[in-house]
């Protein structure tokens, strides 16, 4: 299914992937998965813990080696790629944990750096200075440059988190449960960050969440994953106007609470 | 023609021993599985060490800070024992010496055990234990935090980054510190001979000298930067294979220390019997 009627999401596939097979000894993870991921689009995959959610993604990143099946991204076979090459893709790719991940012996400045000087060498350090500033600024935390991971609230972290992969600016994100753990007002700010992030730096992404306002927020279409495989696609109203007992549970958890 | 026969059979029967283990479920077969799988695994590390050393970036900035956290945090500590064991291994050495009129010796019989085991030995298991287990932990709690991964999705190469800098700032740093710790264990059996017979600085390293040879020194060089190698690679891959949350940490920054420690203990006395071996010649 297409979004051509979405403003800003093109025809182009930036992500496709082809009989996506996973397994973790016995558990079968993921059991053909079959995606395809537009240029400037929000996809969102919704589904239980232990559904296989975060191990898509991190197929995707080049974390984990899929046992069959073809990952493309941006034209590229992951898998086969050589170490030099998966970092040349990953430059593209901006991949945000579900705990941020922040180098906790750094600062803010040192972590937003890090990346940058490695792998921009011919970059002042002035440019390099301008370009941690402006995305801290993106993130509304310019404040807080020289603090350290601890010092900074779960929501803080997070935007730390998203500006540290807006400073190699890159087309895709991935999004591994943003929203988790944080206050409703906290994740409206974040799920604004999302869409902000989408539309000023024109950036295609995978958001993996299980929460249901941050899906109908960000997502131009949504998946649901279960039992290995996506068994509703479509945008928000169409995945969830349905009288399917799965459905109907995760939808009134969400929000009848 | 027979050697090649028998090692084929031996080859043969150690596979066939291997294949009767490899499918059973208890548990013998499941720790001779693990004990083959880990020494391959650790293999691989140490392979992968020497095939990025070489590669850029030089991270020569991060080998630096390492080093200055290797090597001169660990002073005090070095400072303290290797002082303590100077003054109590000349307090001990004197009684028999002084008994077989042979108190002159005493310098002598300090120099040789500082330059040939001490130094070396007493270092290793310190930094064993203070570095080795700070390099499991960190990298541990990075494994488990997803720095690690962090790294790896940025483009950045976390082993070139964390274990290629450790490894090699241990390996440069343990060398030095066998030396600052020789030195002032030197100077702690100085005092006590001073106290004793009064003898001067310059006569005492003399005398102390004067029976260790080319051998002794360069046999402690070469134990020292083996050891200082095989701390930073055992800390750095048991914290780089943690796993479990915080408990993996902890096992992690403990199987850091016992087994590098257990091979500091292996490695010395092999390299002992290769000195006495080149020493007979």
């Amino acid at each position: 299914m297409k979004n051509e009627n979405q403003p800003g999401i093109k025809e182009e596939i930036v992500i496709s992937i082809r009989g996506l097979y996973k397994s973790f000894g016995e558990s079968q993870v993921l059991k053909g998965i079959d995606l395809d991921v537009f240029k400037g689009e929000n996809f969102v995959v919704l589904g239980r813990s232990g559904s296989g959610k975060s191990v898509l993604i991190k197929i995707i990143a080049g974390l984990l080696k899929p046992d069959q099946g073809i990952v493309n991204v941006i034209g590229l076979k992951v898998d086969k790629l050589n170490q030099k090459e998966l970092q040349g893709l990953r430059l593209k790719m901006g991949f945000i944990f579900q705990s941020s991940a922040l180098y906790d012996s750094m600062t803010i400045r040192e972590n937003l750096e890090f990346s940058m000087i490695r792998n921009f060498k011919h970059l002042s350090s002035t440019e390099i200075n301008t370009a941690v500033e402006e995305v801290l600024d993106a993130v509304g935390l310019k404040e807080k440059i020289n603090q350290m991971p601890s010092d900074l609230s779960g929501g803080q972290i997070k935007r730390i988190g998203i500006a540290r992969t807006l400073i190699l600016r890159p087309e895709i994100m991935l999004y591994d449960e943003p929203t988790a753990g944080l206050d409703p007002i906290t994740c409206t700010e974040i799920n604004e960050l999302i869409n902000e992030v989408q539309s000023r730096y024109n950036t295609s992404s995978i958001i993996i969440t299980h929460d249901l306002t941050c899906a109908k927020e960000t997502g131009h279409r949504i998946a649901m994953l279960q039992d290995g495989n996506f068994f509703r696609l479509g945008t928000f109203e169409e995945v969830f106007d349905t009288d399917d007992i799965r459905m109907k549970s995760f939808f009134d958890y969400n929000f009848i609470r | 023609m027979n050697i090649r026969k028998s090692v084929v059979r031996l080859i043969n029967t150690f596979y066939l021993f291997l294949r009767k283990y490899k499918s059973g479920d208890d548990l013998f077969s499941k720790r001779v599985d693990s004990f083959f799988i880990e020494t391959y695994s650790i293999h691989k590390f140490i392979a992968r060490f020497f095939k990025e050393l070489f590669q850029k970036p030089s991270e020569f900035r991060e080998i630096i800070r390492q080093c200055y956290e290797v090597g001169f945090k660990s002073i005090p500590l070095i400072t303290l024992t290797g002082f303590v064991i100077g003054i109590v291994f000349t307090k001990q050495s004197r009684p028999p010496l002084v008994e077989f009129g042979a108190a002159s010796w005493l310098p002598s019989l300090i120099g040789i055990a500082f330059v040939r085991a001490l130094g070396p030995l007493v270092t290793a298991l310190i930094a064993a234990g203070k570095v080795g287990s700070n390099i499991g932990a960190e990298l541990g709690s990075m494994k488990v935090t997803e720095q690690i991964d962090a790294m790896d999705v940025s483009a950045v190469n976390p082993f070139k980054f964390l274990v290629v800098t450790r490894v090699v700032a241990t390996t440069v740093m343990i060398p030095v510190l066998t030396l600052y710790c020789t030195f002032v264990g030197l100077l702690g059996s100085y005092l006590n001979v001073h106290q004793n017979e009064l003898t001067s600085f310059v006569t005492f390293i003399e005398s102390a000298f004067a029976q260790v040879s080319f051998l002794d020194v360069s046999s402690a060089v070469v134990k020292s930067v083996i050891y200082g190698f095989t701390i930073g690679i055992v800390g750095c891959y048991r914290g780089f294979n943690a796993s479990h949350g915080t408990q993996g940490v902890g096992k992690a920054a403990n199987r850091a220390v016992v087994f590098s420690m257990f091979l500091i203990f292996a490695e010395e006395m092999i390299v002992v019997q290769i000195t006495n071996w080149i020493a007979s010649f």
